[in-house]
Protein backbone atom coordinates (compact mmCIF):
# COMPACT_ATOMS: atom_id res chain seq x y z
CA UNK A 1 0.00 0.00 0.00
CA UNK A 2 2.90 2.19 0.90
CA UNK A 3 4.50 1.70 -2.23
CA UNK A 4 1.43 2.55 -4.19
CA UNK A 5 1.20 5.60 -2.16
CA UNK A 6 5.06 6.61 -3.64
CA UNK A 7 3.99 5.35 -7.21
CA UNK A 8 0.84 7.54 -7.08
CA UNK A 9 2.86 10.48 -5.47
CA UNK A 10 5.41 10.28 -7.84
CA UNK A 11 3.01 10.19 -10.85
CA UNK A 12 1.21 13.07 -9.42
CA UNK A 13 4.87 15.30 -9.34
CA UNK A 14 5.57 14.18 -12.46
CA UNK A 15 1.99 15.45 -14.10
CA UNK A 16 2.45 18.47 -12.25
CA UNK A 17 5.88 19.04 -13.66
CA UNK A 18 5.14 18.27 -16.68
CA UNK A 19 1.73 20.79 -16.31
CA UNK A 20 1.40 22.76 -19.55
CA UNK A 21 -0.74 24.34 -22.02
CA UNK A 22 -1.60 22.24 -24.50
CA UNK A 23 -1.82 23.19 -28.38
CA UNK A 24 -5.41 24.68 -28.83
CA UNK A 25 -5.45 25.68 -25.07
CA UNK A 26 -6.30 29.45 -24.25
CA UNK A 27 -2.93 31.24 -23.67
CA UNK A 28 -3.04 32.61 -20.15
CA UNK A 29 -2.91 36.26 -19.79
CA UNK A 30 0.53 37.74 -18.42
CA UNK A 31 1.26 41.12 -17.35
CA UNK A 32 5.43 41.82 -17.02
CA UNK A 33 7.69 44.67 -17.00
CA UNK A 34 9.34 45.43 -19.93
CA UNK A 35 12.70 46.60 -20.27
CA UNK A 36 11.59 50.35 -20.25
CA UNK A 37 9.98 49.88 -16.62
CA UNK A 38 6.55 49.63 -18.33
CA UNK A 39 3.98 46.92 -18.17
CA UNK A 40 2.96 44.75 -21.08
CA UNK A 41 0.08 42.52 -21.01
CA UNK A 42 -1.01 39.61 -23.75
CA UNK A 43 -4.17 41.36 -24.17
CA UNK A 44 -2.40 44.66 -25.60
CA UNK A 45 -2.16 42.44 -28.66
CA UNK A 46 -5.98 42.26 -29.00
CA UNK A 47 -5.38 44.15 -32.33
CA UNK A 48 -2.22 41.73 -33.95
CA UNK A 49 -3.47 38.00 -35.40
CA UNK A 50 -1.29 36.83 -33.31
CA UNK A 51 2.21 37.04 -31.00
CA UNK A 52 5.10 34.76 -31.22
CA UNK A 53 5.76 34.15 -27.47
CA UNK A 54 9.22 32.91 -26.58
CA UNK A 55 10.60 32.23 -22.98
CA UNK A 56 14.48 32.93 -23.28
CA UNK A 57 17.34 35.03 -21.81
CA UNK A 58 20.89 35.92 -21.86
CA UNK A 59 23.63 33.41 -20.61
CA UNK A 60 22.26 29.94 -22.05
CA UNK A 61 24.42 28.86 -25.24
CA UNK A 62 20.96 28.01 -26.98
CA UNK A 63 19.16 31.49 -26.23
CA UNK A 64 22.51 32.88 -27.60
CA UNK A 65 22.20 30.71 -30.65
CA UNK A 66 19.01 32.06 -31.87
CA UNK A 67 18.98 35.84 -30.68
CA UNK A 68 19.99 36.94 -33.98
CA UNK A 69 17.32 34.56 -35.75
CA UNK A 70 14.60 36.13 -33.25
CA UNK A 71 15.68 39.65 -33.90
CA UNK A 72 14.85 38.58 -37.89
CA UNK A 73 11.42 37.05 -36.95
CA UNK A 74 9.97 39.65 -35.40
CA UNK A 75 11.14 42.12 -38.58
CA UNK A 76 9.31 39.79 -40.85
CA UNK A 77 6.42 39.06 -38.54
CA UNK A 78 5.39 42.05 -36.84
CA UNK A 79 4.59 44.04 -40.17
CA UNK A 80 2.26 40.87 -40.58
CA UNK A 81 0.50 41.10 -37.07
CA UNK A 82 2.76 38.05 -35.67
CA UNK A 83 4.84 40.10 -33.24
CA UNK A 84 7.81 38.68 -30.77
CA UNK A 85 7.09 38.92 -27.22
CA UNK A 86 10.23 37.35 -25.09
CA UNK A 87 9.87 36.72 -21.41
CA UNK A 88 13.19 35.96 -19.22
CA UNK A 89 11.92 33.61 -16.24
CA UNK A 90 15.69 32.92 -14.99
CA UNK A 91 16.86 33.97 -11.67
CA UNK A 92 19.67 36.29 -11.98
CA UNK A 93 20.93 35.31 -8.39
CA UNK A 94 21.96 32.37 -10.35
CA UNK A 95 22.37 33.69 -13.90
CA UNK A 96 24.20 36.83 -13.21
CA UNK A 97 23.96 37.59 -16.94
CA UNK A 98 20.03 37.36 -16.94
CA UNK A 99 19.72 40.13 -14.93
CA UNK A 100 17.28 43.19 -15.45
CA UNK A 101 20.38 45.39 -16.72
CA UNK A 102 21.42 42.97 -19.07
CA UNK A 103 18.02 42.48 -20.18
CA UNK A 104 17.47 46.67 -21.20
CA UNK A 105 21.25 46.24 -22.88
CA UNK A 106 20.22 43.61 -25.49
CA UNK A 107 18.51 46.81 -26.94
CA UNK A 108 15.68 44.30 -28.85
CA UNK A 109 13.03 45.90 -31.00
CA UNK A 110 10.37 43.87 -29.39
CA UNK A 111 9.18 43.50 -25.47
CA UNK A 112 11.57 41.48 -23.75
CA UNK A 113 9.26 40.76 -20.24
CA UNK A 114 10.68 40.19 -17.05
CA UNK A 115 9.15 36.96 -15.15
CA UNK A 116 9.12 37.49 -11.73
CA UNK A 117 5.96 36.05 -11.39
CA UNK A 118 5.92 32.66 -12.49
CA UNK A 119 4.02 32.64 -16.26
CA UNK A 120 6.58 30.15 -17.47
CA UNK A 121 4.89 27.74 -15.07
CA UNK A 122 1.49 28.77 -16.15
CA UNK A 123 2.86 27.80 -19.99
CA UNK A 124 4.69 24.96 -18.83
CA UNK A 125 7.71 26.60 -20.35
CA UNK A 126 10.85 24.05 -18.64
CA UNK A 127 13.43 25.57 -20.67
CA UNK A 128 15.25 28.38 -22.98
CA UNK A 129 14.85 29.00 -25.80
CA UNK A 130 11.03 27.47 -25.63
CA UNK A 131 8.50 28.79 -28.39
CA UNK A 132 4.23 29.41 -27.94
CA UNK A 133 2.51 30.64 -30.84
CA UNK A 134 -0.29 32.08 -29.79
CA UNK A 135 -3.43 32.63 -31.97
CA UNK A 136 -5.44 35.77 -31.64
CA UNK A 137 -9.13 33.97 -32.62
CA UNK A 138 -10.96 37.10 -31.78
CA UNK A 139 -12.01 35.46 -28.47
CA UNK A 140 -8.57 35.46 -26.98
CA UNK A 141 -5.64 33.82 -27.83
CA UNK A 142 -5.16 30.37 -28.36
CA UNK A 143 -1.96 28.38 -28.03
CA UNK A 144 -1.22 26.81 -31.80
CA UNK A 145 2.10 25.38 -31.72
CA UNK A 146 4.48 24.40 -29.36
CA UNK A 147 8.42 24.29 -29.45
CA UNK A 148 11.50 24.51 -31.19
CA UNK A 149 12.17 27.73 -33.66
CA UNK A 150 13.99 25.22 -36.08
CA UNK A 151 15.61 21.96 -36.71
CA UNK A 152 18.96 23.42 -36.65
CA UNK A 153 19.90 25.18 -33.53
CA UNK A 154 24.02 25.24 -33.76
CA UNK A 155 24.44 25.93 -37.28
CA UNK A 156 21.49 28.73 -38.48
CA UNK A 157 22.33 28.58 -42.27
CA UNK A 158 22.03 24.80 -41.68
CA UNK A 159 18.52 25.22 -41.44
CA UNK A 160 15.82 22.67 -43.07
CA UNK A 161 13.09 22.96 -41.38
CA UNK A 162 11.43 26.20 -39.78
CA UNK A 163 8.81 24.84 -37.82
CA UNK A 164 8.14 28.11 -36.22
CA UNK A 165 7.35 30.11 -39.50
CA UNK A 166 5.69 26.76 -40.82
CA UNK A 167 3.20 27.08 -37.88
CA UNK A 168 2.96 30.62 -38.76
CA UNK A 169 1.82 30.25 -42.14
CA UNK A 170 -0.48 27.31 -41.26
CA UNK A 171 -2.46 29.19 -38.49
CA UNK A 172 -2.38 32.60 -41.56
CA UNK A 173 -3.81 30.20 -43.65
CA UNK A 174 -6.61 29.03 -41.06
CA UNK A 175 -5.19 26.09 -40.66
CA UNK A 176 -3.51 23.69 -37.87
CA UNK A 177 0.07 23.58 -37.53
CA UNK A 178 1.71 20.49 -38.61
CA UNK A 179 3.69 19.10 -36.63
CA UNK A 180 2.04 21.63 -33.53
CA UNK A 181 4.42 20.36 -31.42
CA UNK A 182 8.52 20.19 -31.77
CA UNK A 183 11.51 19.04 -29.49
CA UNK A 184 14.96 20.87 -28.65
CA UNK A 185 17.43 21.30 -26.37
CA UNK A 186 17.89 23.94 -23.56
CA UNK A 187 19.26 25.35 -20.11
CA UNK A 188 16.36 24.49 -18.25
CA UNK A 189 14.61 27.37 -16.10
CA UNK A 190 16.13 28.52 -12.97
CA UNK A 191 13.23 31.02 -11.60
CA UNK A 192 12.94 33.44 -8.77
CA UNK A 193 11.94 32.22 -5.87
CA UNK B 1 59.91 -10.77 -21.45
CA UNK B 2 59.75 -9.58 -18.09
CA UNK B 3 61.95 -6.55 -18.60
CA UNK B 4 59.38 -5.51 -21.42
CA UNK B 5 56.42 -6.32 -19.00
CA UNK B 6 58.08 -4.01 -16.76
CA UNK B 7 59.16 -1.58 -19.12
CA UNK B 8 55.68 -1.37 -20.17
CA UNK B 9 54.34 -1.14 -16.17
CA UNK B 10 56.76 1.97 -16.19
CA UNK B 11 55.42 3.56 -19.02
CA UNK B 12 52.17 3.11 -18.41
CA UNK B 13 52.44 4.80 -14.77
CA UNK B 14 54.06 7.06 -16.61
CA UNK B 15 51.85 8.50 -19.26
CA UNK B 16 48.33 7.28 -17.65
CA UNK B 17 48.25 10.36 -15.60
CA UNK B 18 48.74 12.79 -18.82
CA UNK B 19 46.30 10.76 -20.39
CA UNK B 20 43.11 12.34 -20.05
CA UNK B 21 40.15 10.83 -21.81
CA UNK B 22 39.05 11.40 -25.40
CA UNK B 23 34.91 11.40 -25.79
CA UNK B 24 34.09 9.34 -28.54
CA UNK B 25 32.02 10.94 -30.87
CA UNK B 26 28.41 8.95 -30.67
CA UNK B 27 24.68 9.33 -32.42
CA UNK B 28 21.47 8.65 -30.40
CA UNK B 29 20.89 5.21 -32.34
CA UNK B 30 24.48 3.99 -31.52
CA UNK B 31 24.23 5.23 -27.54
CA UNK B 32 20.88 3.02 -27.62
CA UNK B 33 22.39 0.37 -29.80
CA UNK B 34 25.35 0.11 -26.90
CA UNK B 35 22.60 -0.08 -24.03
CA UNK B 36 20.62 -2.78 -25.88
CA UNK B 37 23.58 -4.82 -26.36
CA UNK B 38 24.65 -4.65 -22.21
CA UNK B 39 23.42 -7.87 -20.96
CA UNK B 40 22.58 -6.78 -17.07
CA UNK B 41 24.51 -4.23 -16.16
CA UNK B 42 22.16 -1.29 -15.23
CA UNK B 43 23.12 1.77 -17.56
CA UNK B 44 23.03 5.59 -15.99
CA UNK B 45 23.20 7.74 -18.54
CA UNK B 46 22.87 11.62 -17.82
CA UNK B 47 22.53 14.34 -20.62
CA UNK B 48 25.12 17.30 -19.69
CA UNK B 49 26.95 20.03 -21.32
CA UNK B 50 29.83 22.39 -19.82
CA UNK B 51 27.88 25.24 -20.27
CA UNK B 52 24.92 23.89 -18.02
CA UNK B 53 25.70 25.54 -14.48
CA UNK B 54 23.02 22.82 -12.82
CA UNK B 55 24.71 20.13 -15.09
CA UNK B 56 27.86 20.65 -13.82
CA UNK B 57 27.01 20.81 -10.47
CA UNK B 58 25.20 17.66 -10.24
CA UNK B 59 28.30 16.02 -12.06
CA UNK B 60 30.06 14.60 -9.03
CA UNK B 61 26.96 12.28 -7.59
CA UNK B 62 27.28 10.52 -10.84
CA UNK B 63 31.34 9.57 -10.23
CA UNK B 64 30.21 9.00 -6.77
CA UNK B 65 31.07 5.51 -4.70
CA UNK B 66 27.25 5.88 -3.62
CA UNK B 67 26.35 5.76 -6.85
CA UNK B 68 29.01 3.00 -8.69
CA UNK B 69 28.32 0.63 -5.81
CA UNK B 70 24.48 0.83 -5.18
CA UNK B 71 24.11 -2.02 -8.35
CA UNK B 72 26.15 -4.95 -9.10
CA UNK B 73 26.89 -4.18 -12.22
CA UNK B 74 26.26 -0.45 -13.22
CA UNK B 75 28.09 1.90 -15.90
CA UNK B 76 27.62 5.24 -16.55
CA UNK B 77 27.78 7.36 -19.50
CA UNK B 78 28.04 11.32 -18.95
CA UNK B 79 26.55 12.17 -22.61
CA UNK B 80 27.73 15.86 -23.60
CA UNK B 81 25.85 18.15 -25.38
CA UNK B 82 28.96 20.27 -26.35
CA UNK B 83 28.81 21.72 -29.57
CA UNK B 84 31.59 19.68 -31.41
CA UNK B 85 33.34 22.91 -32.19
CA UNK B 86 34.21 23.88 -28.91
CA UNK B 87 35.24 20.36 -28.02
CA UNK B 88 39.24 21.31 -27.87
CA UNK B 89 38.47 24.82 -26.42
CA UNK B 90 35.84 23.68 -23.48
CA UNK B 91 35.19 20.02 -23.52
CA UNK B 92 38.88 18.48 -23.09
CA UNK B 93 39.99 21.33 -20.81
CA UNK B 94 37.46 20.58 -18.72
CA UNK B 95 37.31 17.01 -18.31
CA UNK B 96 41.01 17.13 -17.68
CA UNK B 97 40.55 20.04 -14.89
CA UNK B 98 37.67 17.81 -13.39
CA UNK B 99 39.20 14.33 -13.71
CA UNK B 100 35.93 13.29 -14.90
CA UNK B 101 36.50 9.22 -14.30
CA UNK B 102 33.10 8.01 -15.89
CA UNK B 103 32.96 7.66 -19.66
CA UNK B 104 32.32 10.48 -21.60
CA UNK B 105 30.29 10.79 -24.73
CA UNK B 106 30.10 13.51 -26.98
CA UNK B 107 26.36 13.87 -28.10
CA UNK B 108 26.78 14.02 -32.34
CA UNK B 109 23.30 14.85 -33.47
CA UNK B 110 21.88 17.79 -35.84
CA UNK B 111 18.56 17.91 -35.17
CA UNK B 112 16.65 17.72 -31.41
CA UNK B 113 13.30 17.41 -32.87
CA UNK B 114 14.36 13.86 -34.22
CA UNK B 115 16.34 12.24 -31.17
CA UNK B 116 14.88 13.94 -27.71
CA UNK B 117 12.20 11.55 -28.17
CA UNK B 118 14.04 8.38 -28.64
CA UNK B 119 15.13 8.73 -25.44
CA UNK B 120 11.62 9.45 -23.59
CA UNK B 121 8.60 11.14 -25.07
CA UNK B 122 7.96 13.10 -21.72
CA UNK B 123 11.68 15.43 -22.33
CA UNK B 124 11.00 18.55 -23.26
CA UNK B 125 14.80 19.00 -24.06
CA UNK B 126 15.99 20.59 -20.99
CA UNK B 127 19.24 19.75 -19.15
CA UNK B 128 20.02 18.10 -17.26
CA UNK B 129 18.11 14.99 -17.96
CA UNK B 130 18.66 11.45 -16.45
CA UNK B 131 17.60 7.98 -18.22
CA UNK B 132 18.31 4.75 -16.84
CA UNK B 133 18.69 1.62 -18.60
CA UNK B 134 18.33 -2.04 -17.49
CA UNK B 135 17.28 -4.97 -19.20
CA UNK B 136 14.20 -3.43 -21.47
CA UNK B 137 13.34 -0.95 -18.63
CA UNK B 138 13.97 2.90 -18.58
CA UNK B 139 13.21 5.27 -15.95
CA UNK B 140 13.62 8.87 -16.96
CA UNK B 141 14.02 12.17 -15.13
CA UNK B 142 14.49 15.75 -16.76
CA UNK B 143 16.09 18.57 -14.43
CA UNK B 144 18.03 18.26 -11.84
CA UNK B 145 18.12 15.86 -8.97
CA UNK B 146 20.16 15.22 -5.40
CA UNK B 147 21.95 11.96 -4.30
CA UNK B 148 18.73 10.68 -2.79
CA UNK B 149 17.04 11.29 -6.26
CA UNK B 150 19.40 9.83 -8.33
CA UNK B 151 19.54 6.79 -5.93
CA UNK B 152 16.19 5.98 -6.04
CA UNK B 153 15.51 6.38 -9.05
CA UNK B 154 18.03 3.96 -9.98
CA UNK B 155 16.50 1.49 -7.53
CA UNK B 156 13.25 2.27 -8.30
CA UNK B 157 13.75 0.97 -12.00
CA UNK B 158 13.20 -3.06 -10.45
CA UNK B 159 10.40 -2.52 -8.39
Amino acid sequence: MRKNLLVLALLISAFALNAQVKVGDKAPDFKLTNTDYKKVALSDYNDQEGVILIFTCNHCPYAKFYEERINLLHKSYAPQKFPVVAINPNDSVKFKTDGFSHMVAKNYKFPYLLDNEGVYKEYGATKTPHVFLLNNTGKGFKVAYIGAIDDSPQEASQVKVKYLEDAIKSVKAGKEASPAITKAIGCSIKPFQ
Amino acid sequence: MKQFTLLLLISITLFAPLKAQEPEEITIDQLLNRIKQSGDTLYVVNFWATWCAPCVEELPMFESDELLQSEDRIKVLLVSLDFKSQKEKQLLPFLNKNKIGQEVLLLNERNPNEWINKINSEWSGAIPATAVYHQNKQVFHEGEMNLTQLLKLVSGINQ
